[in-house]
């Protein structure tokens, strides 16, 4: 009964987690921004990983196994928002601006460093 | 229960699609830097559900070392993009854009 349940809630977590995954995908493709698609892979980077791994952790029990995927997890939880803010950071310094409703505003200085 | 996983890396695998048309895209050296990043998580996320797949409980050791090295490959990269050289100090990197 317990063993079905745990079985129910790991399914649950998974599939959660590849959808909030495709989700932020989809934001990555359509957003209209840098900083809006920023956003997109934030939900992506922390909350599918999140759900994935606390599906995987309910499959496997106490083990070895475990201990791994919760370092994994762990680590995953620290870089990403370093990483995403440092992207974001250098975005800012680089002048990319966000888009606003703003008419006067000059368009993107950012645009032209666009291509390495 | 396998089908599920498999459900699952399907799932992931259209994310990283979708990581990757942005990566090839994107207007800015700033969201492929992004994206990167995003198909790297992505990959990490395969490796350990693929571990479930077959068995081979060795290969959450393969995942544990790409999501160290993923981070330190952004940054590089952000830094190259940033710098033009990875060699220089930040204090004496002069604005080449």
């Amino acid at each position: 009964m317990i063993e079905s349940l745990v079985d129910i809630l790991s399914w649950i977590c998974l599939l959660l987690g590849g959808a909030v995954g495709i989700i932020g995908g989809l934001g990555l493709v359509r957003l209209p921004d840098f900083f809006t698609r920023l956003h997109a892979a934030g939900v992506a980077e922390t909350l599918c990983p999140l759900l994935v791994v606390l599906g995987l952790v309910l499959q496997s029990g106490l083990s070895l196994l475990t201990l791994k995927l919760v370092l994994i997890l762990l680590f995953l939880l620290f870089t990403a928002p370093t990483a995403t803010h440092a992207v974001a950071r250098a975005a800012v310094i680089d002048g990319i601006e966000p888009e606003t409703d703003d008419t006067d505003s000059e368009p993107t200085p950012g645009e032209r460093s666009s291509n390495t | 229960m396998t089908l599920v996983l498999v459900l699952t890396t399907m799932a992931i695998f259209a994310t990283m699609a979708l990581a990757l048309a942005r990566a090839l895209k994107g207007p800015t050296v700033y969201d492929r830097i992004n994206a990167v990043n995003v198909f790297g998580t992505k990959t990490v996320l395969i490796i350990a559900l693929i571990t479930y797949i077959t068995g081979h409980a060795d290969l959450i050791d393969v995942a544990l070392v790409y999501a160290l090295i993923n981070f330190i490959a952004v940054v590089t990269v952000l830094k190259l993009a940033k710098t033009r050289d990875l060699a220089s100090s930040s204090e004496e990197a002069t604005d080449h854009d």
